[in-house]
């Protein structure tokens, strides 16, 4: 098994803490991931402006790795959302591939549909498998209550993803962390948006949005979050004190990344998962597990 | 908005709009508000409306939606697409009306800045020495401190 390794924007710049355990996961699951040097912004943040370019990135990023004669493994689910959809839209010999590579053609790269992009998630559910998987747990998790949060662009829109998991009822993050032996808390309001994408338009309605699922899961006893995407770890794990102190009330909810969760189990130790770099302090929840 | 003056409708508007991916299949709305219902910007903040969107742009009123602050307050989490029973693409539909407004000069400032630095320096997050050295420190691999190749991709920018 080997990928590109997409990282994207907010990752290699704050959440170092996912880009580590995830490739500590990796290794440990024999997912070779290969860094390529000249990948650039997928695109996300300027459909809103200028919804063109935004497709020239995603091509741009998808022509380097078909150079490479690689697929693409992405951490991040807004820029799995764009290399996949614009994977999808290149994916035919047509009129729209050739606006793009007319474009592309500056740069030297051509990019010929060849394309798959992947969720890190999604490499483990369908490639990996989750009898794999277990084979490398050392530590059993089930003194962690975990409340799930799927994120929008990880399974939205459905038509670019092949049936990998449902919308309305998903499940694949749950069954990963179940692995582990943990806890599954299901929880009012567990498919909604983290309000990630108004964050730069109107602050305050983003931290509104976020503030509705820290409420929702702190009514159960769940005593920590997991989570697929830098972006929702941005509103719920950087942002968390700042709701709280917006909205005079305390949370104290660690925000666990699905890689830190499942390297955990592997046995893995508190800096090798970044687990020191997480925002809201995760040393108690996880203290027995440290313990020398 | 209170009253809808239609003295201001544009006509050409709904067809200008039918013509472009997002914007082809709005007529088909029956006015369900499941959008609206299903909305989690909605939920927190009564100045966005999908439902109301889709209507204002079927009536013409170009001005008020290009002009407006709330078409910007769309998170584009695909929750109201995925659930409309009569298959309008309204995520879409929000992002052509948001490209439309930029060409109008509506442009949040939040918005124009992560498009500059994607323009200008190929990432929302540029990375410095600094970064690199923290990354060094956890064992991470330096990413590269300049991007000249979006200077290729966008030439007129």
């Amino acid at each position: 098994m080997k990928y590109a390794f997409y990282l994207g924007c907010t990752i290699p710049a704050r959440s170092r803490n996912y880009e580590l355990s995830a490739r500590k996961v990796a290794e440990k699951l024999d997912i070779e991931l290969v860094d390529v040097e000249g990948f650039v912004c997928c695109g996300f943040p300027m459909n809103a402006s200028d919804l063109k370019a935004a497709g020239v990135m995603g091509a741009y990023n998808l022509a380097l790795a078909e150079r490479k004669n690689l697929d693409i493994c992405v951490l991040c689910s807004s820029c799995a959302s764009q290399l996949t959809e614009v994977a999808h839209d290149l994916s035919d010999d047509g009129p729209e591939r050739e606006e793009v590579n007319k474009e592309l053609a500056r740069t030297g790269l051509k990019y010929s549909g060849g394309v798959r992009v992947k969720h890190f998630a999604h490499i483990l559910l369908e490639e990996v498998g989750e009898e794999k998987i277990k084979e490398y747990f050392v530590r059993d998790l089930s003194d962690l209550r975990i409340a799930a949060h799927y994120g929008c662009h990880y399974l939205k829109p459905s038509e670019i993803y092949d049936d990998f998991d449902h919308v309305e009822d998903p499940k694949s993050i749950e069954t990963l962390v179940a692995l582990t032996g943990a806890k599954i808390v299901d929880y009012h309001g567990k498919k909604r948006c983290c309000g990630g994408p108004v964050l730069p338009v109107v602050e305050d309605v983003a931290l509104a949005v976020a503030k509705e699922k820290l409420d929702d899961i702190s009514k159960t006893d769940a005593n920590a979050m997991c989570l697929v995407c830098p972006f929702c770890s941005v509103m719920y794990d950087d942002n968390q004190k700042g709701i709280e102190s917006e909205y005079d009330t305390t949370y104290n909810l660690p925000v666990l990344y699905l890689t830190q969760v499942l390297g955990l189990a592997m046995g893995f130790d508190r800096k090798e998962l970044g687990l020191n770099i997480n925002v809201v302090k995760t040393k108690k929840l996880l203290a027995q597990y440290f313990e020398q | 908005m209170g009253k809808i003056n239609l003295d201001r409708a544009d006509p050409d508007f709904r067809r200008e709009l039918a013509k472009q991916p997002g914007g082809d299949k709005i007529s088909a709305c029956f006015t369900c508000r499941t959008c609206t219902a299903s909305c989690p910007i909605a939920a927190v903040n009564d100045t966005f409306d999908p439902v109301k969107i889709i209507r204002m742009a079927l009536y013409g009123l170009k001005e008020d939606v290009l002009k407006s602050d709330f078409i910007w307050l769309c998170s584009s989490c695909y929750t109201c697409q995925e659930r409309c029973p009569q298959g309008v693409r309204i995520t879409e539909f929000m992002t052509l009306l948001k490209n439309l407004a930029v060409k109008e000069g509506n442009m949040p400032t939040g918005i124009r800045a992560q498009q500059d630095l994607i323009k200008g320096e190929g990432r929302i997050y540029p990375i410095d020495d600094f970064d690199n050295k923290k990354r060094d420190k956890v064992g991470l691999p330096p990413i590269p401190t300049s991007c000249s190749v979006v200077k290729k991709l966008f030439p007129s920018e």
